[in-house]
Formats: C-alpha cells, sequence, structure tokens
C-alpha cells in the first residue's frame, strides 16, 4: 500500500512539472510573438517593455526563462500585474482560492449526500415510480443552466419576494469570510451551494442508479442474500461499496475541475469573488501574468486531486493494490 | 443431526413448479417436481443447461424475487412448509439451516472484502459473536477445509488466492453456520481436474465430519458417480428418472438417463 502511494506521488511531481512547462511555453514561447508586449499590457510605454524584458529575462535563453516564471510565481510570488497597475497576481489567487473552496465544498457536501440518497433509493426501487421520479428529478437538474437557475434564485430570494418571511433572512450577494462570521458565511452561501449542487446531484444519481442496477447482477450480490443477509445490508455494505468506486472517481474529478475555477458561473451569477472570476476578469483585460497564473494554479489541483482519487482508489479498491 | 428425520425427511419437496411470464405467456420452467433427501444424503440433481437444475436450487433458497414468477407446490424443511415463507423468516433459515456453494468462486465473492471479513459476516448475522469469536471460528473452519495458513488466507482478498482456495473458502463459509442441507450449484465447473477432484473428496467428507447433507447439482456424469448416494435425472424441466447412482448406472430406465451416461467420455 505504502509503495504503489510513493510511486504515485513521484508521477505527481513530474506531470506538475510537465504542465507548468506547457503552461509556460504557450504563453511564452510560442513563435512570432513578443511575451514582452503581451505582459506589459495593451499600448506600453517603451520603458515599461524594456523594465519587463529585464525582468522576465526575455534577453536569455528559454530555460532561464522558465525558471525565472518559476521563481516569482512560487518562491518570490512577486508576479506582478501590468494591466493592473502592478497588483501582485499570487496573493491575489490566494485571496480568492479560500472563497472557491468554500462554494465547491459546500455544494460538493450537498451533491454527494442528496445523489447518494437518490441514486440508492431508485436503485431499490428499481422500475417503480419512485425510481422513474427520481430520475426525471434528475434528468431536470442535469438539463438546467447554472446560471439560468443562479438569476432567477436570485430575481426571487432578492427582489421580489426577498421581504417574505421565506427570504428575508437572504443577505445581499458577495462572500463574507468564515474567519468573519460563520453564521454569515453560511447564510451567505447557501444559496450558492445549493444552485451548484443541482447539476451535479443530476448526474452523480443517475450514475450511481446504474451502477447499483448492474452491481445488483453479479454473482456476488447473489451470494450475500445466500447468505441470509437483510436486503437494506446486501444494498449498502455489498452493493453500493462497489459501486462507489465509479463514483469516488468521478467526484475527485469534478471537484478539482471546480476548485480550479470551474464554478466561475455560480460565482459570477452571486458576486462571488473567486478564482472562476478572476481567471475571467484577467480574460477580460487579457491580463497575461494574472491568466498564467491562475491556469497553474487550476492545472496544479486538478493534479492533485487526480493523485488524491488514486489514492482513494487504492483504498476502494484491493485489485488495484495489486497490479503494480 | 435433527432427531425428527425418521418422523420428516430432512427436505421434501412435492410438486414443485416453477413458470416464467414473459409477454403474457406463461412458460414452465420446472414441473411437477418431486423428490426428498435424508440427513446425510448426497443427492445428485444431474441434467443439461436449460434443464431447470439452478432454478430449482434458487427456489430453494428462496431467492427467486424477479416479477412475473410463479412457485407453487410444496417445499418441506424439517417438516415445516418454507415455500410462501415471510421473508423475515426465510432469511433467518437461509445460509444457518440452507447454505449454497456457487459455480464460479471468482465472482461469488465480494471484491472488495477479505475473505476472512465476508465469513466473519454470516457467522455474525446468524449468530451473537463478537468480531473477535468470529474469526477465531473463520480460522478453524478454513483449517478445516484444509486451506494453508488460514490465519493469513483469512486477511486476503479474492482475488489474491487461486481457484481451488476461494472454493474451500466459499465451502467454509457455507458451512459456518451448521447447515442442515448444503446446495452446491456446479461446485467443481470453474476449477481445474485436479483441484476438482480435491474440492469433491472434500464435499464427501463433510457428511461425516459435519452432517451435512447436500444437493449436488451437475451437468458431470463423472462426477455424479464418484459422488453421489442416489440421483435425479431432470429433463426440460421434469424428473426423468430417480434412483440410487449404482442403479441408474447400471440400469438407465430413461432413453435420456441412457444418453447421458453415454456422453461420459471413456
Amino acid at each position: 500500500m505504502i509503495l504503489p502511494l510513493l510511486r504515485r506521488m513521484g508521477q505527481t511531481v513530474f506531470v506538475l512539472f510537465g504542465i507548468s512547462a506547457l503552461v509556460f511555453a504557450v504563453f511564452f514561447a510560442t513563435p512570432g510573438a513578443d511575451p514582452t508586449a503581451r505582459i506589459a499590457g495593451r499600448n506600453a510605454a517603451p520603458q515599461t517593455m524594456e523594465k519587463v524584458r529585464k525582468e522576465y529575462g526575455f534577453d536569455r535563453p528559454l530555460p532561464v526563462q522558465y525558471a525565472i516564471m518559476m521563481k516569482k510565481l512560487f518562491i518570490t510570488r512577486d508576479l506582478a500585474s501590468y494591466a493592473n497597475r502592478g497588483e501582485l497576481v499570487v496573493p491575489e489567487i490566494m485571496r480568492a482560492a479560500p472563497v472557491t473552496l468554500s462554494l465547491v465544498t459546500g455544494a460538493a457536501i450537498i451533491w454527494v449526500v442528496l445523489s447518494i440518497g437518490m441514486g440508492v433509493l431508485a436503485a431499490a426501487c428499481k422500475g417503480s415510480w419512485i425510481d422513474r421520479l427520481l430520475m426525471m428529478v434528475g434528468l431536470i437538474g442535469i438539463s438546467i443552466p447554472v446560471f439560468w437557475l443562479g438569476q432567477v434564485v436570485n430575481l426571487i430570494t432578492q427582489n421580489r419576494y426577498h421581504d417574505t418571511w421565506l427570504f428575508s433572512w437572504v443577505p445581499g450577494l458577495g462572500y463574507v469570510p468564515f474567519t468573519q462570521s460563520p453564521l454569515a458565511w453560511f447564510r451567505a452561501l447557501v444559496i450558492p451551494w445549493c444552485v451548484l449542487a443541482v447539476m451535479f446531484v443530476g448526474i452523480y444519481s443517475r450514475i450511481l442508479r446504474a451502477d447499483l442496477v448492474a452491481t445488483m447482477g453479479e454473482d456476488f450480490m447473489r451470494t450475500a442474500r445466500a447468505k441470509g443477509l437483510s436486503p437494506s445490508r446486501v444494498l449498502l455494505r455489498h452493493g453500493l461499496r462497489t459501486a462507489l468506486i465509479t463514483f469516488v472517481s468521478l467526484f475527485g474529478m469534478d471537484f478539482a475541475q471546480l476548485v480550479g475555477g470551474g464554478a466561475l458561473l455560480t460565482e459570477v451569477v452571486f458576486g462571488l469573488p473567486g478564482v472562476g472570476r478572476l481567471t475571467y476578469q484577467a480574460l477580460n483585460s487579457l491580463d497575461l501574468p494574472l491568466i498564467m497564473a491562475t491556469v497553474m494554479y487550476s492545472a496544479v489541483f486538478v493534479v492533485l486531486a487526480n493523485a488524491v482519487v488514486d489514492a482513494a482508489y487504492l483504498f476502494l479498491d484491493p485489485r488495484v493494490r495489486d497490479v503494480h | 443431526m435433527s432427531t425428527d428425520t425418521h418422523s420428516h425427511p430432512l427436505l421434501d419437496v412435492r410438486d414443485l413448479c416453477i413458470s416464467f411470464t414473459s409477454r403474457g405467456q406463461s412458460i414452465p420452467i420446472v414441473e411437477n417436481m418431486s423428490f426428498s433427501m435424508a440427513g446425510r444424503e448426497i443427492l445428485g440433481l444431474v441434467g443439461e443447461s436449460g434443464s431447470g437444475k439452478s432454478v430449482t436450487a434458487m427456489a430453494l433458497m428462496g431467492l427467486i424475487d424477479a416479477p412475473g414468477v410463479t412457485i407453487t407446490g410444496s417445499v418441506r424443511f424439517k417438516g415445516q412448509e418454507i415455500l410462501g415463507l415471510p421473508a423475515r423468516e426465510f432469511r433467518a433459515l437461509r445460509g444457518r439451516e440452507i447454505a449454497m456453494i456457487f459455480q464460479d468462486p471468482m465472482t461469488a465473492f465480494t471484491p472488495v472484502y477479505t475473505i476472512g471479513w465476508q465469513i466473519d459476516e454470516q457467522l455474525r448475522v446468524h449468530n451473537k459473536f463478537s468480531r473477535k469469536q468470529a474469526r477465531t471460528r473463520t480460522i478453524e473452519l478454513l483449517a478445516e477445509m484444509g486451506v494453508p495458513d488460514p490465519a493469513n488466507t483469512a486477511n486476503r482478498y479474492p482475488h489474491q488466492l487461486s481457484g481451488g482456495l476461494r472454493q474451500r473458502a466459499m465451502i467454509a463459509m457455507a458451512l459456518s453456520c451448521n447447515p442442515s442441507v448444503l446446495i452446491a450449484d456446479e461446485p467443481t465447473t470453474a476449477l481445474d481436474v485436479t483441484v476438482q477432484a480435491q474440492i469433491l473428496d472434500l464435499m464427501r467428507k463433510l457428511r461425516t465430519t459435519h452432517g451435512s447433507s447436500i444437493l449436488l447439482i451437475t451437468h458431470d456424469m463423472g462426477v455424479v458417480a464418484e459422488t453421489c448416494d442416489r440421483t435425479l435425472v431432470l429433463y426440460s424441466g421434469r424428473v426423468a428418472e430417480e434412483g440410487t447412482t449404482q442403479d441408474l448406472f447400471a440400469h438407465p430406465q430413461h432413453p435420456y438417463t441412457a444418453a447421458l451416461l453415454a456422453s461420459i467420455p471413456p
């Protein structure tokens, strides 16, 4: 168990290096484009261009440029945005990350709990009206675009019905740090959580139901029943435990993708200053250092989550442990 | 085992009919099957694929709950009618009084739990055992089934064991609660020949060591000749012939039995 884990961590380091080199190459080593002009921003003065060229070492070989960039990103953390008047990029991401993490973690808890509940219930009542109703609800959840749902919810809770007893507790759009007031943090996020979770509840409950139904036809489920176990024990301890393997690997990828900036639409709709919104702003103002930093940040998250998923796999599925 | 086997046979099946409904039509799978089993008897149930052997086994275990299946007749276990028993009561019987061994031991164990965990589970469902007591019993059982280094083997996962060891573990699990009847559905089909012989040997021993009666389902007449006291020949859902294995092999009455015997390679 230890050896495969170590090997996996070694791979992660290697992949991270590869991704950083690739991202660097895409932004700074594209033939025919001068990275200096792009970092300095639109209509930069010649003095600024000269300063940027010196600072990033664009007059030196590519490996040195790469080293300087990585040093600015990870060690000195003084990568600055010229488009945004010298705003330091790394602290900006560090301020945005907790917002995104709060949003995605809360939504993830909701979607995991709800989709396991719905998936198991639907599989247990396979073919009945409960099954069909739950799967229909799931399909509706998948079909609703998150930005539309967010706007409609905002319209109801912020505007039209804000003064009714039902929604008077809803605070204005925006984020409150957990450290400042846990209750206000919760109130600010509970609606974004639910909105973000809706689509995933739909996807995950349908996937889990399909997996569980397939598992029910397995020989070991018959053995479990022949042992005299109760139906719920057969379904949960033997069926769900086996079907969860796919569920967990999917979850890791979706979670990472959201933390890495994929929750952009939810963040924009609810005015949450998270990483997704930051990337969106960076793209709008063509702020190259910021784009580079957010892309690196999300790549790191996806790769790390991948490693965590693989570790979870080793833990969940003994067959994988012995492959190496 | 039980004292009332003289008044009742251990397992008494009368006029068992099983039919599946498909597209509004009722298709009989097993028709008017009757047989009985005495204590410590090994009864062979033979027939080609599709003759209704496995469906019969599943019905005896109460494991058929698909909609559109009708089961009629009577199955008495130690004098008690078990067909149509409420689910909860049947569950108490299943695994404790009537246990089953399946064909492919690879797929019959849940892949994500150790062998020991799965045997412990059955012990703890039917007995008030602590984790520790269950594991002690599990290791004893594995040792009785001839599993080498049982304490270690209990901590292994199904895919880490050979087919023969897995089937021994499967038999250990089936026997864990000392069932009176053991239903073995093609227990040796998925194993290679030498292991097959070992497993059959083990099953013959069970009747003296554990006092179990065994219903052995197979399509292999060689296995029947070696193992069974009496044999029931099934042909398209009906009992074609029944008798002691010796008689049946010496003087087959039904042409199908003769054909089956002729199918044994010399």
